[in-house]
């Protein structure tokens, strides 16, 4: 489903991406883990068409995405959940999600998925009214995660979903993605530092290093792999 | 105390007009981070705009009531096309360039305007045609509150009205907000930010070129240069009020024009410009953000 073929990308002089191959197939969650810096948020920016692929092709289907305005990437079915949530401080609860939506035009399903988010995350609904800005850390991924659902996805890009949470957090993070691909088949795109709970709900996994992947597989296999277990898993 | 009231309402009616000006300016502002230094020249471009239709339409003898509406919208559309071009031309290009370049562009687009407008036309004042009548039924308050000073506070009411409803509810308005608050998610959820820009531009303008055309019908002349002073002013508003804030805006913009009016009226005319000026320096030093402006916490 999506496919990038020697992609190459960066900001300004620094070339974060220096080459990079991955597929990732329909209904799967994969993930990409890698250290600090190695390149995974700049990926993910690259493939939202935030900034440009400099080289190679990444294709979503049969179609070539690179130099296509975000937009219509968004349009295509792909959202991204960036790092850090970016969460519209001062719209409320509802209103991040109504921008989530902001393509769609059916009006009963827009109201269809909110009610299903609201299920999901039953403290959403309780604040709907309130500020994004106001809610805790945990809330604001719930927030940011159900803010992209209400596009309908068809990949979902996750960037760093456990960062800075608790791990009662976290662990509810990671069971509603499995859910949504299970229930929704939402084909996912992982990308984490945390490599033990990335690997446990994906499929397959890649290993990127330095702008390059370094190591990929079945996500059992990486968790048994001696070399992951060392940088990623603290084994 | 007849004197102070009329002195309060002819600030407000000031007032009124640096706040359509002001929300240009603010409007941009928060969604950019630019000060459109061109800006006050949209205002004149609307003034003559409208001397230009409005003179044409009485030779053919329309009712005074429809050549207002028409001038007002043919003023708002032409200056908003004006927004839209300088947007395109001046400062696109410099989207992802160092935060002065833009601003200088604004200054030579500003002094491009200006110049354009001198040639095309005249440096003479030309003298503008009333628009506004005086209302019979206004004749008793004649003393304190003038009948186009009624109109502007009426309109500028209205449009406030209309903006905020816009900005709050609409789906448009939604994504304005979204942009100027994190413009990388706004483009994530599939926001054409560009478009959202280009519309915040011909808003702002079109807004400007009423406060043009009402502020040009009560003095009854303009130049090419009536631009400059008042975006000075309503800059100075938008920043006492909190640049990027809207509500900031039209409240910095009625405290300038009340102070103005005050001083005026109680100190000297010859003072006008120094109050407004020491009144910005003040809040400046003791409230940096404006009135209702945030202070920015920049995370490093």
């Amino acid at each position: 489903m999506l496919k990038l073929q020697n992609v190459q990308a960066g900001y300004g002089n620094i070339l974060a991406i220096k080459d990079v191959s991955l597929e990732v197939e329909r209904g799967e969650i994969v993930t990409l883990i890698g250290a600090n810096g190695s390149g995974k948020s700049t990926l993910l920016m690259a493939i939202s068409g935030i900034i440009p692929c400099r080289k190679g092709r990444i294709l979503f289907g049969d179609r070539e995405m690179q130099g296509l305005e975000p937009d219509r990437i968004v349009k295509m079915g792909i959202c991204q959940v960036p790092e850090g949530r970016h969460i519209f401080p001062e719209l409320s609860v509802r209103e991040n999600l109504d921008m989530g939506a902001f393509l769609r035009t059916d009006k009963n399903g827009i109201k269809e998925d909110m009610d299903y988010v609201y299920s999901l995350f039953p403290i959403l609904a309780e604040r709907r009214n309130q500020d994004g800005g106001t809610l805790s850390g945990g809330e604001q991924q719930m927030l940011a995660l159900s803010r992209a659902l209400m596009a309908r996805p068809v990949l979902l890009l996750l960037d760093e979903p456990s960062m800075g949470l608790a791990p009662l957090v976290i662990k509810q993070i990671f069971e509603i993605i499995k859910k949504i691909n299970s229930e929704y088949k939402t084909t996912v795109f992982l990308v984490e530092q945390n490599a033990h709970q990335a690997l446990h709900i994906a499929d397959r996994g890649y290993v990127l290093e330095n702008g390059r992947i370094a190591l990929s597989g079945s996500a059992a296999g990486l968790l048994e792999n001696p070399e992951v277990q060392k940088a990623y898993l603290g084994i | 105390m007849n004197y102070f009231i009329e002195l309060f309402f002819s600030g407000l009616t000031r007032g009124a007009i640096y706040a359509l000006i002001a929300l240009g300016y603010t409007m941009v502002y928060g969604i950019i981070g630019l000060i459109n230094f061109a800006h006050g020249e949209i205002y004149m471009i609307g003034a003559f705009t409208s001397f230009v239709v409005a003179s044409v339409l009485s030779i053919y003898g329309f009712p005074l009531i429809a050549i207002v509406i028409m001038t007002g919208f043919a003023a708002a559309v032409w200056a908003g096309a004006y927004g839209y071009t300088i947007e395109k031309l001046a400062y696109k290009p410099l989207r992802h360039a160092p935060r002065l370049s833009p601003l200088i562009s604004a200054i030579g687009m500003s002094i491009l305007l200006q110049n354009y407008v001198l040639l095309a036309q005249t440096s003479d004042f030309l003298p503008f045609p009333k628009l506004i009548p005086d209302f019979p039924f206004m004749e008793r308050y004649a003393d304190v509150l003038g009948s186009s000073d009624l109109v502007i506070l009426l309109t500028t009411t209205a449009v406030m009205i209309l903006l905020t409803f816009l900005i709050k509810y609409t789906r448009i308005g939604k994504a304005m907000r979204a942009t100027a608050q994190d413009t990388t998610m706004a483009m994530l959820v599939g926001i054409n930010v560009n478009r959202i820009i280009s519309i915040t531009f011909v808003i702002g303008s079109a807004l400007a070129a009423i406060g043009g055309l009402l502020i040009a019908s009560h003095i009854g002349q303009i130049n090419f240069y009536i631009g400059f002073i008042a975006g000075i002013k309503a800059f100075t508003a938008a920043v006492l009020g909190g640049i990027g804030s809207i509500p900031g805006a039209v409240l910095g913009s009625l405290v300038l024009g009340l102070t103005e009016s005050f001083a005026t009226g109680y100190v000297s005319s010859d003072y006008e410009d120094v109050f407004a000026f020491s009144l910005l320096v003040l809040i400046l030093i003791f409230k940096p953000s404006g009135l209702l402006g945030k202070a920015v916490i920049k995370k490093v």
